[in-house]
């Protein structure tokens, strides 16, 4: 009898072991992500990101916390050593509680449903970001492996490099040379789908300077692990200077330098251009949809850049 | 043409020791099946009692048994890939190049087709007929024919370690990435097959529940006094009818496109995958629920039994089972937010994505309060369900935040969502599953599995799931994404070291699991369930013989409440013998389940190396197997009323000799209490 019960004691506060195995967990994990590229973000679009991220944690634990409560207090109390509990073998009705397990939930959903509207709206990779101001122009393609920024305004394309002024809106038009690829900023936003024959679009901006990572995200064959690159957020007269480096290449990218750059490759390193292929965006995306614009759903614009 | 396809000598695997050492591990592993089946002596038996069986209860142990099998498979390739990841940092790690992705492919579609499926159709076809008071499920050879698909299914995977690659485009196949234009060889033909045949078996295997739940119940046994666990089967077979189709056309468009080069979803010539993507989900987001509901059917059993008290909120719990089967096929446009969707549409998915939300909060509240006011008793299926509760909210509070579209675009696609998912599938999906094979393995064996061991499978793989999956949702806020085979991070580091070691904890209860079932069986004699009831049960299964008579149920039961066996017991009427007893009709025993399964992996094979004459012979094989059993009208055979006397002659003499509740020396053993009015 007493083996027994001392054995039986020891699993009794179970729920009380893992929650506290859950809340180191938590701990350690948490200071660490606090300076990762989601939690400290570096643009307005990220920022929205993260409250929203916040606000969603924190109502939610209003029936979360409970079930934590209930599952530590009920598996100690009610464990059937326990005779001093009370105990109700046929209890398995009553309306004030089936009101509060429907109706709580429920409450919290429809508050975060409606959150969830405003936010989906408001950071709609689609929108622009301030209509008061141009934003940048870039177009950036996804090869095997490495990522192809092409400034039209400036008639510059970089490979695996992307430099913009801090606090000025960017729009990028993303179209795939390949398969399906996703662009993604951590500190400042995405992702958005890049697919072959389309055009889909991100609207970021940085409001700190610095140096951010981006990659592909959609796993797409041997090179993918290696296929990132930098982002350069900085001052408009260092952005000025960096289009004029970018200039000074003697690269060009003629429709012979593109096939050549459209090759599987891995690792590639920083790569400028001084010139560009006139709309060759454009005729990328055509090679696959042969100018069929039907075929790409709602706002998934394919054979234009805007 | 060639004889064999693209089938050459270098399609073995001798290019690289670990691909070759992997396929000498299957190959011995079946081996040693076929040697230990002769050193038995058992070939017999195995060939003529349980290959050619149309038993609902054997189909059942034979769908656990592989689903046992493959999860020891997919666990070597996490382990694989928790290693790979510790150690490559700024390194290719110890896995030759290409590896990596054939093992995230591999693993995810095992555990995903070939052990989370094939579990729950075991669980439920050992289970559910006999919760309902049936005598068999309304098919039983396209039972068989279901198991056989899945078998051969899995076969295929098995098989790709030994002869060609798997797979490098996940267990989603996303084009054009799996067309032939970037996936020329024959992984991803491996994998269409292998999911193509078995979505068959799993789709028969919905419609037999189905019409078995409709029609077979016993008598009185009314829609709103099943138990819980028929009702999320109910629910579930409802699901796989309307989705597997999705699937299946998916993947057989996939398979035009990379066999007869045609253009559905490649990236010219008028292909477009988002078909794909969209269709995948389509099936994809209700087979999440499909492996889940059951799971919840299972903790619903096990918290009444082992609280010693009645489910509370069962008309909550049916509901929020139907609202969950009807919701799930209105978010599948949550897996790609990211597509390009307006906000318009990517807020309307969110927001019933959130709403799914609700049904299963209510159903944890109404899950703990049935421990209120219990008398809890902490069996290890017990353990299962309460570890389940309290991890799965935190898997469920991950997923309301993928749902919100803005949190979506930052987490998709990275470690967050691997956390997320396997906070749902591992604490919710396997532990239910665990549970429900640590309560009914008595049923279907007639003696109890091992509870100390049970308790530290527990332990390690609770423990084992926090240590190894909540880093990866600190490595997911820190960017890191899924499916990588090298990093460049540092930070990233110390978090995938943490979550190797997880995996290593996990080992252990793996290996607890396996200790368990052999301690169990050693020491069998001392645990023996002569009653067959081991648990002081509610629901019908427990009023079977454990393992139960061929025939389930001498005599019908008649059912005339909730928690029928519990009601009898009560009422003092368990356990009556009628007057005389009746012959039984019984299905008889074939060999055609197995051929056609068999020809199934043949096809199979033959359309992955472009095999054309096998492919065709194989086809004629399943069609003559069809014909000769559909015109065999000599399926059945009668057992004689005499045979049941003495088979229930022998079962009686047993409950004579055993203690009248199983539970009674137990220290939290409520007694069998009295009828009390509901508060
Ligand atoms: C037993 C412990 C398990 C461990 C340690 C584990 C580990 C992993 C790892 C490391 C990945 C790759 C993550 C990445 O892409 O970066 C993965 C992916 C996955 N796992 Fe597991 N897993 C486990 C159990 C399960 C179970 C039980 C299921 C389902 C029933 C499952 C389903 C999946 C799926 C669907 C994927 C995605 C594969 C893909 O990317 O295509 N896992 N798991
Ligand atoms: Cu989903």
């Amino acid at each position: 009898m007493t083996v027994k019960n001392a054995r039986a004691l020891r699993w009794q506060s179970c729920a009380s072991t893992i929650l506290a195995a859950a809340a180191a967990a938590v701990l350690c994990g948490g200071c660490s992500v606090l300076d990762g590229p989601v939690l400290s973000p570096s643009g307005p679009i990220s920022l929205a990101q993260r409250d929203l991220l916040f606000k969603a944690v924190a109502i939610m634990m209003i029936v979360i916390v409970p079930v934590f409560v209930m599952a530590a207090i009920f598996t100690r109390r009610y464990r059937g050593t326990n005779r001093k509990a009370r105990y109700t073998p046929n209890f398995d009705f009553y309306w004030p509680l089936e009101i509060i397990v429907w109706g709580v939930p429920a409450a919290i959903i429809v508050w975060l449903s409606l959150h969830l509207w405003h936010y989906t709206y408001q950071l709609d990779p689609y929108k622009e970001i301030d209509p008061s101001v141009k934003p940048l122009q870039v177009q950036a393609i996804a090869q095997d492996w490495k990522w192809l920024f092409v400034y039209p305004e400036q008639n510059i394309a970089v490979v695996n490099e992307l430099a913009m002024p801090v606090n000025t809106p960017v729009s990028i038009a993303i179209t795939s040379d390949t398969a399906m690829n996703s662009l993604v900023i951590p500190a400042l936003g995405g992702q958005i789908y890049a697919m072959a024959g389309m055009q889909t679009r991100l609207n970021l901006l940085a409001d700190k300077t610095g140096t951010f990572w981006g990659r592909n995200v959609q796993y797409s064959g041997r090179g993918f692990a290696d296929q990132q690159f930098r982002t350069l957020a900085q001052p408009p007269a260092d952005f000025d200077a960096w289009v004029e480096k970018v200039k000074q290449s003697r690269k060009a990218l003629d429709a012979t330098a593109y096939d050549a750059l459209a090759k599987p490759s891995q690792k590639v390193p920083v790569t400028y251009f001084s010139g560009v292929e006139p709309g060759l965006f454009d005729k990328i995306i055509a090679k696959y949809s042969h100018g069929d614009s039907d075929r790409a759903p709602h706002h998934v614009n394919a054979g234009t850049t805007d | 043409m060639d004889i064999f396809g693209r089938l050459t000598i270098e399609s073995l695997p001798f290019y690289s020791a670990i691909a070759a050492s992997g396929a000498a591990v299957t190959v011995l592993g079946a081996l040693s099946v076929a040697a230990v089946i002769t050193y038995f002596g058992a070939w017999r038996l195995v060939v003529f009692q349980w290959l050619s069986s149309v038993d609902h209860k054997k189909i059942g142990i034979m769908y656990i048994m592989l689903a046992l099998v493959m999860l020891v498979r997919g666990f070597v390739d996490a382990a694989m890939m928790r290693s790979q990841q510790a150690i490559a940092l700024n390194s290719d790690g110890y896995l030759p190049p290409g590896h990596f992705d054939q093992i995230f492919s591999s693993h995810g579609t095992i555990m995903i087709f070939f052990m989370a499926m094939p579990f729950l159709s075991g669980l439920i076809n050992l289970i559910m007929p006999q919760q309902i008071g049936s005598r068999d499920v309304a098919f039983p050879f396209m039972n068989a024919v279901s198991l056989w698909l899945s078998t051969a299914g899995a076969a295929l995977v098995l098989i790709s370690l030994v002869i060609g690659k798997f797979s490098t485009a996940g267990w989603t196949g996303y084009p054009p990435y799996s067309g032939l234009e970037f996936t020329p060889g024959v992984g991803v033909d491996y994998w269409i097959w292998a999911v193509l045949i078995s979505g068959f078996g799993s789709t028969m295997t919905g419609i037999n529940f189905l019409v078995t739940i409709i029609k077979c119940r016993a008598p009185g046994m009314t829609m709103f006094r099943m138990p819980l666990f028929t009702w999320t089967v109910f629910i579930t077979s409802v699901l796989i009818i309307f989705a597997f189709p999705a699937l299946t056309v998916a993947c057989a468009m996939l398979a035009l496109d990379r066999t007869l080069g045609m253009h559905f979803f490649t990236n010219g010539m008028g292909g477009n995958m988002m078909n794909y993507i969209n269709l995948f989900w389509l099936w994809g987001h209700p087979e999440v629920y499909i492996l889940i509901l059951p799971a919840f059917g299972v903790f619903s059993e096990v918290v009444a039994v082992f609280s010693q008290k009645r489910l509370f909120g069962y008309i909550s719990l049916v509901l929020a089972t139907m609202a969950i089967g009807l919701l799930s096929f209105t978010v599948w446009l949550h897996h790609f937010f990211t597509m390009g969707s307006s906000a318009r549409v990517n807020s309307f998915f969110g927001t019933m994505t959130t709403i799914i939300a609700v049904p299963t909060g209510v159903k944890v509240f109404d899950w703990l309060l049935t421990m209120y006011r219990g008398r809890i008793v902490f069996k290890p299926p017990l353990l299962f369900t309460i570890g389940f509760l309290v991890t799965f909210v935190i898997g469920g509070l991950s997923g309301v935040l993928l749902a919100l579209p803005p949190i979506d675009y930052l987490m998709h696609n990275t470690t967050f969502l691997i956390a997320h998912f396997h906070n749902m599938i591992i604490p919710g999906v396997l532990f239910g599953y665990l549970a429900g094979y640590m309560f009914w393995f008595p049923k279907a064996f007639g003696f109890k599995l091992n509870e100390k061991w049970g308790t530290r499978a527990f332990w390690c793989w609770i423990v084992g799931f926090y240590v190894a999956f909540m880093p990866l949702y600190v490595l997911g806020l820190l960017g890191m994404p899924r499916r990588m085979e090298h990093y460049e991070i540092a930070a990233w580091q110390p978090h995938l070291i943490v979550a190797a070691f997880g995996a290593f904890i996990i080992l252990l209860g793996m290996i607890c699991l396996g200790v368990q079932l052999w301690v169990s069986i050693r020491d069998r004699k001392e645990a023996l369930d002569l009653t067959g009831d081991p648990w002081n049960g509610r629901s019908l299964e427990w009023a079977t013989s454990s393992p139960a008579a061929p025939y389930n149920f001498a005599v019908l039961p008649k059912v005339e409440c909730r928690d029928a066996w519990w009601d009898m017991k009560q009422r003092g009427v368990a356990y009556q013998r009628p007057e005389k007893y009746e012959d039984i009709v019984m299905p008889k025993n074939t060999f055609a389940g197995a051929v056609i399964g068999a020809a199934g992996f043949a096809f199979g094979f033959a359309m992955i190396w472009w095999i054309w004459w096998l492919a065709l012979l194989s086809l004629a094989v399943i069609g003559a197997a069809i014909i000769v059993r559909a015109s065999n009208d000599d399926d059945e055979f009668v057992m004689p009323a005499s045979e049941v006397k003495a088979i229930e002659d022998a079962r009686f003499a047993q409950l004579a000799k055993a203690p009248k509740n199983a539970m009674e020396g137990e220290p939290g053993f409520a007694g069998q209490p009295a009828p009390e009015p509901a508060a």
